[in-house]
């Protein structure tokens, strides 16, 4: 391996990520500059908080799972979501819905996905072993009953209802309430602050469980540890913008390829500017290139399926 | 002897399945010749219970020859990305052939399902052969993403609402003229049953069975496509059925053991039980309405599924 130049890569990532983000800001204003800014200014903020902890915890995740295909989406938190939105829809009405949005109901749906993975860790992970398998199964497969349920009611509704639903389950950033961001970042900033402190472990983690219990880390206090704070920041950025599965998933793959490093701490901080990037960038293609004509999760979405096929090939190759 | 009671259970839930319905179908009008009455058993009644058994053994089939030869307890059609395929496959043909035939759906969901079994196998041989969860999650996970490239096309062009309907579990509108291609899955039946002593060798895995002599690669190229062709089939004239397929062929191991060749028609009828019992049950839950099967399915096969994992863990 070559001397990884870490630090060059860091500060290129991060002046890309602030053209971007000047560019965002400042394109077409059309001199409404005081309005422009304070629009676009609330957008960034969302893009920033949600590329923080769809990165930071995928990388958690892969780690305490030790398979680089899998993203927090398998804890079925997504279709959870997608159920309670579908249910409130149907029975309280899209345009009351989307007329009284007050932060209580943001706050009970965090902790309703919260409350529901913290039962199944403490379920379903092997107390003995920390195996962590059957707590992904029981979420796979919890995550195929709500997505059955949630299909069920739509295919009920009315077209107009539908459409409004559609709205709020594709990942949108248009129109991100500035009330939530403030209780969404306290949340996303104390869940990384945590698994920036446990980093260190996290790093140990990669050369097998029994070394690392070896090396005197109480791997299943960290597991719960970490799949908590996982829970907490895949909800909120769900709740926040709506599912955004595989973001995170094109984000860690480019890392590992790019850094090349196990570090944490590194990778961590790189994936999180690359999440910016990524979402600001593809942001303002979709808003100013395409004119609207798609969502930004729906290309998020195109661009990971790319991704992991070609993770799959080139892996391959490997063998 | 067991075989038998099987077999006589099955044919009384069949007989049971024609005479459930909104309408009433009774004996009493059959033997006076009541026109309504015959119309309706022989137009959707008799399909519609047809479909229930074909598609019933056809997936659970289907499973346990997947689990057989990927030597692994969890995989089936659902667990390996296969429907998502098959699902994207289906969109494609709606977005450029709107006015396409129900031919040409199937034959495009056959080649993308064929397409997407084979990516997985190739999927499988890089992943950790640790626990034999990986493999099942890394094939929901593969299926999501094929799924999600699906619905980017859907989203496009206003086919989300329609495309869900289309596709969830339902018999509901199998009629006369409308169902014939259900019976693609006879053919498959008999084949795979003709292959059975050969996959049961290949499910010793690819080492002894090439020593064996056997044409491991063909076999699993053959066989794959049988199985993709008959769960397009079944997606596409009824719809996606969760769990069938991994909760039924685990179940009759836990009575008659693992050997495929002796447990193949065994499997068959128990995941015709099994569908025909969530459909009755769909349809007198919330009588004169439907429940789609597929939910029926989803919560009764969830709750199964839960209980052999836990079980297994335990064990």
């Amino acid at each position: 391996m070559k001397k990884n130049h870490f630090a060059l890569k860091i500060g290129a990532l991060f002046a890309l990520c602030l053209v971007v983000v000047v560019v965002f800001l400042t394109y077409n204003t059309y001199g409404n500059w005081d309005f422009a800014l304070k629009l676009r200014g609330k957008k960034i903020l969302a893009f920033i908080f949600v590329a923080l902890a769809t990165s930071v915890s995928t990388i958690a995740f892969q780690t305490i799972t030790r398979n680089q295909f899998l993203t927090p989406g398998i804890l079925g938190l997504d279709n959870l979501y997608i159920m309670i939105q579908t249910l409130l829809f149907f029975f309280v009405g899209g345009i009351k819905m989307l007329s009284q949005e007050s932060i209580w109901m943001f706050i009970a749906n965090v902790g309703l996905m919260t409350i529901l993975s913290v039962l199944f860790i403490s379920f379903f992970m092997d107390k003995v072993t920390g195996n962590l398998f059957l707590l992904l199964m029981v979420g796979m497969i919890s995550g195929t009953l709500f997505s059955s349920i949630s299909t069920f009611i739509q295919v009920l509704m009315d077209p107009n209802e539908y459409d409004l639903l559609q709205g709020r389950l594709f990942a949108s950033f248009s129109n991100v309430n500035s009330n939530y961001l403030m209780v969404a970042a306290a949340i996303i900033i104390v869940s990384v602050v945590v698994l920036w402190f446990v980093a260190p472990e996290l790093d140990i983690m990669h050369i097998g469980r029994d070394h690392a219990v070896n090396l005197g880390i109480s791997v299943n206090r960290l597991q719960t540890l970490c799949l908590f704070c996982i829970s907490l920041l895949t909800g909120t950025a769900t709740a926040l913008v709506g599912p955004t599965v595989f973001l995170g998933f094109i984000v860690v793959t480019i890392s590992y390829r790019l850094f090349a490093t196990y570090q944490h701490k590194k990778l961590f901080i790189g994936s999180f500017l690359l999440g910016i990037l990524l979402l600001v960038g593809g942001q303002f293609l979709v808003e100013q290139i395409f004119q609207w004509s798609t969502t930004i999760s729906t290309v998020i979405q195109f661009v990971g399926g790319i991704f992991f096929l070609g993770k799959i090939l080139s892996e391959r190759k490997k063998v | 002897m067991r075989k038998v009671w099987l077999f006589l259970s099955l044919l009384l839930l069949a007989i049971v399945s024609l005479f459930v319905g909104v309408h009433q179908v009774s004996l009493y009008g059959l033997m006076n010749g009541d026109e309504t009455q015959w119309m309706l058993l022989l137009k959707t009644r008799i399909p519609r219970t047809i479909s229930l058994i074909l598609a019933g053994g056809m997936l659970s089939v289907c499973g346990k020859i997947m689990q057989h030869l990927m030597q692994n307890r969890f995989v089936s059609a659902g667990t390996i990305g296969m429907m998502d395929s098959a699902r994207l496959g289906i969109l494609l043909v709606m977005l450029l052939f709107p006015n396409g035939s129900i031919l040409l759906r199937a034959g495009v969901a056959f080649i993308f399902a064929y397409i997407g079994v084979l990516l997985f196998l190739n999927l499988s041989r890089i992943l950790p052969k640790g626990d034999p969860m990986i493999l099942p999650l890394t094939g929901v996970m593969f299926g999501n993403i094929i799924g999600a490239v699906a619905s980017f096309f859907a989203y496009q062009f206003q086919l989300v609402q329609n495309l869900s309907s289309w596709l969830q579990g339902n018999f509901a509108t199998v009629m006369e003229g409308s169902y014939e291609l259900i019976y693609i899955t006879v053919p498959v039946f008999i084949i795979l049953y003709l292959l059975a002593y050969q996959m049961t060798i290949a499910g010793l895995g690819e080492e002894l069975a090439t020593n064996l002599g056997m044409n491991y690669q063909l076999l699993q190229f053959i066989v794959f496509a049988l199985v993709a062709l008959g769960s397009s089939a079944v997606l596409i004239m009824v719809g996606n059925i969760p769990f069938l397929g991994v909760v039924i062929p685990n179940l009759v191991s836990l009575f008659y053991g693992d050997h495929l060749k002796n447990t193949m028609s065994v499997t068959v009828i128990f995941g015709s039980i099994f569908l025909l019992i969530c459909d009755i049950l769909s349809r007198v839950l919330i009588a004169p309405y439907e429940i789609p099967v597929s939910v029926v399915v989803g919560m009764i096969g969830g709750a199964l599924f839960l209980f052999l994992l836990i079980r297994r863990r335990k064990g």
